[in-house]
């Protein structure tokens, strides 16, 4: 009798929906055994080295409290960083680093949960794995796990490593960035279950992301004390709120809980009332026709949404930088501390000049990432196997090439322009100066985007280092000037070397050399690709 | 007549991983040339090797009287291919991926309805079978010199079988070459003038199914009137089973008629014989080495 009865049992309970998600889990682990140890371990090592670079260029507590002062009284520069709520090491740490260090840990979570959930499905390896012993919500639950342990770790990194400036502030900022890192998280749960692509999954989910800096931006540009409406719409902003080292308000850690929970609890609704390989958005029957004549034609089909979402977030992000840009004359007292302030964060001269400057750097960078995302379509394309026949067409190696690295190359160009438009719709000015300072970051993004050519012409294996590549020199960008990191580091971005415009002098020793690193690049890496042979 | 591939002693090896130890292979122009081998034998790489996507390490291959790797662009408008694994883009309809490869509508529209395929639907909605159809349809569209199929029918159900044999069959009334690579024996007995098998990445037998047959052994059974006498010790007899009046045997060609003589001596009741087929070449061929 207890033979039957026991399955009868475990067929009721939730027990048999979850079968199997503790050896999904260490089977996730597994497979990230790299990519969430390195990623955790870059972001608590940018938070852990900020209090002693900040002590060694604000050494006095009245240099301190006079930074904070300025970047407390300038909406401009409250748009770039928050608020500042302390002027002790640990309040300035948290300023500086935390809204970073949460985008970190929110991207880091939504490319987790997405990579064991759709991407799973997309490529049909969840039927093989759905096949054997494992429940209809072990999968979901198994990929929320891994980034749960993966913000912890991430979190208790940074409570140990800053519990020397207080254990409070430390423990507040460690949960409010793991939080943040939460709420993607099951946010990408969410969004993985409407879109039937990994990589659109996580390209939604990362505008999400970067929405909640632009909400947070644009809140913490009006109020000093993070108070506004659209800064309470942000988890970026609950972790400002949270107030890490300035006797912390801990009901906003509820916020980070409730969040992550709802959104869990509406992903597990929604995985449970789908098809496995299903998704919420239909696939819609498309033309029995096809106009893709070229290989330019099919790159361009295939590129040409991850162009759309792109140019519409440059433009608008430039509009909503361009608006918070108006507030950056507003300075109490244009003293000489805040001129090296903005000197430090790239300006040359004129505060708004030097604050559009600053913006115009950021969209670069990001910019970057677009190249390099574009250019390794030709490494999606070749590992998947769909470059093959393509290939054994009559299409050669480099015309192949070509349609893809256009988009990658010109598209760039064209965020680029949409990003400056945005920003002078915004600010209300002259759009000459801005759009030139715009283009001027092309030379430094190609040179990214060239890498990942090379890379990719030399061994596919290669190409994900372009990634690395491309997020040293965001990272440099955004954070190397608060550490006081010596010119030499600095000068591995190919965005260091370029002229500070709009405001500062045009150079185009710079602008020439990095063109004509990427055109080398690029030349190299064709050559290469048309020497190897295809990976597949 | 120039041939349509010759591939002399080539070379592979992926980094310590031999795929091509001395592969030999010649395709004559207008024959179906079936290309047999155990999984993991090199027939892939050969052929990707002969589409200038892999570069050989040594040895020669000339498609259509060209180099392979230097002159691909220029080959590949007169090969079509069928990958044994057919990866689609997602978000675009088969009609669309068909339409990638500049071809005949006409061909194209009679081929879409025989196959079945309905070309509105997107990649990923396209079973492996569907998927198969998309690159076959396109691949019987276009208007090329040679096909190369890697095992194109391993989705496929019987019915669409059928039409991709009758497909095959026009294509080489057409004179187009065809190269095959398949596991499906019937199909390659009924499509193939010859067939080239390898084994661990060298060719082990080429030649035609009645050459190859010829080389190997014809498997007999009889019934007879008397006991039979001797038959064990003649020359070229392999798995002789004997149970009173019945025999069994496997004989070698040139031995039949001796064995036949001894068996007419014992009285003969009732004799069936038959030819080898490719499977029992095929599995001599691939366990005689292990």
């Amino acid at each position: 009798m207890t033979a039957t009865a026991l399955p009868a049992r475990i067929s009721t309970g939730t027990s048999r929906q979850l079968a199997g998600t503790g050896a999904l889990l260490r089977f996730n682990l597994r497979r990230d055994r790299v990519v969430i140890p390195s990623w955790v371990a870059v972001t608590a090592l940018l938070v852990l080295s900020l209090p002693g670079s900040l002590r060694s260029v604000y050494s006095t507590p009245a240099e301190r409290a006079d930074i904070a002062h300025q970047m407390l009284t300038n909406s401009s520069l409250r748009a770039t960083y928050g608020p500042v709520f302390s002027d002790s090491l640990g309040g300035l740490t948290a300023w500086r680093i935390g809204g970073y260090a949460a985008i970190l840990a929110g991207v880091m979570s939504l490319i987790v949960v997405v990579r064991h959930t759709r991407d799973e499905e997309e490529s049909g390896r969840q039927e093989l794995v759905s096949s054997a012993m494992v429940g209809r919500r072990a999968p979901l639950t198994a990929a929320l796990l891994t980034a749960f342990a993966a913000d912890s770790a991430l979190a208790l990194l940074i409570t140990a490593g800053l519990a020397g400036q207080g254990t409070a502030g430390a423990l507040a900022l460690g949960l409010g960035i793991g939080g943040v890192g939460m709420v993607f998280a099951t946010l990408a749960a969410i969004v993985a279950q409407f879109t039937d692509s990994g990589r659109l999954a996580k390209g939604l989910t990362g505008g999400l992301v970067g929405a909640a800096f632009v909400l947070r931006a644009v809140g913490d540009s009006t109020t000093n004390d993070a108070s506004s409406p659209a800064t309470w719409l942000s988890p970026i902003g609950w972790l400002e709120n949270l107030r890490p080292f300035a006797s912390e308000r801990w009901w906003v850690l509820a916020l980070f809980a409730a969040a992550a929970l709802l959104q869990g609890f509406l992903a597990y609704e929604l995985a449970g009332r789908r098809d496995v390989g299903m998704s919420f958005l239909p696939s819609r029957p498309g033309p029995a026709n096809g106009r893709l004549g070229t290989a330019a034609a099919l790159a361009w089909r295939l590129q040409r949404g991850s162009v759309l979402g792109w140019s519409l977030g440059f433009l608008a992000a430039g509009v909503a930088f361009g608006g918070i840009t108006k507030g950056a004359a507003d300075l109490v007292g244009d003293n000489a501390k805040t001129r090296e302030i903005i000197e430090r964060m790239g300006g040359q001269s004129g505060i708004e000049d030097a604050f559009l400057a600053t913006m115009v750097g950021m969209f670069g960078m990001l910019a970057a990432l677009y190249a390099v995302s574009s250019v390794l379509r030709l490494h999606t394309e070749e590992t998947t196997g769909r470059a093959e026949p393509i290939l054994a067409n009559a299409v050669g190696r480099l015309r192949w090439a070509a349609g893809h690295l256009t988009i990658a190359f010109a598209g760039a160009a064209l965020i680029m322009l949409l990003s400056g438009l945005g920003l002078t719709l915004g600010y209300g000015a002259e759009p000459g100066p801005i759009l030139a300072a715009t283009l001027v970051q092309l030379p430094a993004i190609w040179t990214l985007g060239a890498l990942a050519v090379l890379l990719h012409g030399l061994s596919p294996r290669l190409s994900p280092l372009s990634w690395a590549a491309a997020g040293l020199a965001l990272l440099l960008g955004w954070i190397g000037p608060a550490l006081n990191l010596p010119q030499a580091v600095l000068d591995v971005s190919p965005f260091g070397h370029l002229p500070k415009l709009p405001g500062g002098e045009m150079a185009w020793g710079p602008v020439a050399v990095l063109t004509g690193i990427a055109v080398v690049l690029v030349g190299v890496g064709l050559t290469g690709l048309r020497r190897r042979d295809l990976s597949t | 007549m120039t041939k349509a591939i010759t591939v002399s002693g080539l070379h592979k090896s992926f980094g310590r991983t031999p795929a091509l130890t001395g592969l030999d292979l010649d395709v004559e122009t207008g024959e179906v040339h079936g290309f047999l081998g155990p999984n993991g034998s090199g027939k892939s790489t050969t052929i990707r090797v002969l589409l200038g996507l892999l570069h050989a390490d040594s040895g020669a291959a000339q498609l259509l009287g060209r180099d392979p790797w230097a002159d691909a662009v220029e080959l590949h408008r007169r090969v079509a291919y069928v990958p044994g694994d057919v990866t689609l883009w997602r978000n675009l309809s088969g009609g669309e991926v068909i339409d990638l490869y500049g071809l005949d509508t006409s061909r194209r529209a009679d081929l879409i309805d025989r196959f079945e395929l309905d070309p509105t639907k997107k990649g990923r909605t396209y079973s492996k079978g569907n998927r198969q159809k998309v690159a076959l349809v396109a691949a019987f569209a276009s208007d090329v010199d040679l096909l190369i199929l890697d095992e194109p029918t391993s989705g496929l159900d019987p019915l669409m079988e059928e039409v991709f044999q009758r497909c095959v069959e026009e294509e080489r009334d057409r004179g187009r070459t065809i190269l095959l690579s398949s596991h499906i024996l019937s199909e390659v007995e009924e499509l193939c003038d010859r067939v080239s098998i390898i084994r661990k990445g060298r060719t082990v037998e080429s030649g035609s199914l009645a050459d190859l047959r010829h080389l190997t052994r014809t498997s007999v059974s009889a019934e007879l009137t008397g006991l039979p006498n001797g038959l064990a010790s003649l020359p070229g007899v392999h798995d002789l089973d004997v149970q009173g009046h019945r025999v069994r045997l496997q004989v070698e060609a040139d031995q039949l008629n001796t064995v036949l003589r001894s068996l007419s001596d014992s009285g003969v009741r009732s004799l069936t014989s038959k030819p080898p087929t490719l499977e029992e070449l095929f599995l001599r061929h691939y366990q005689e080495a292990e």
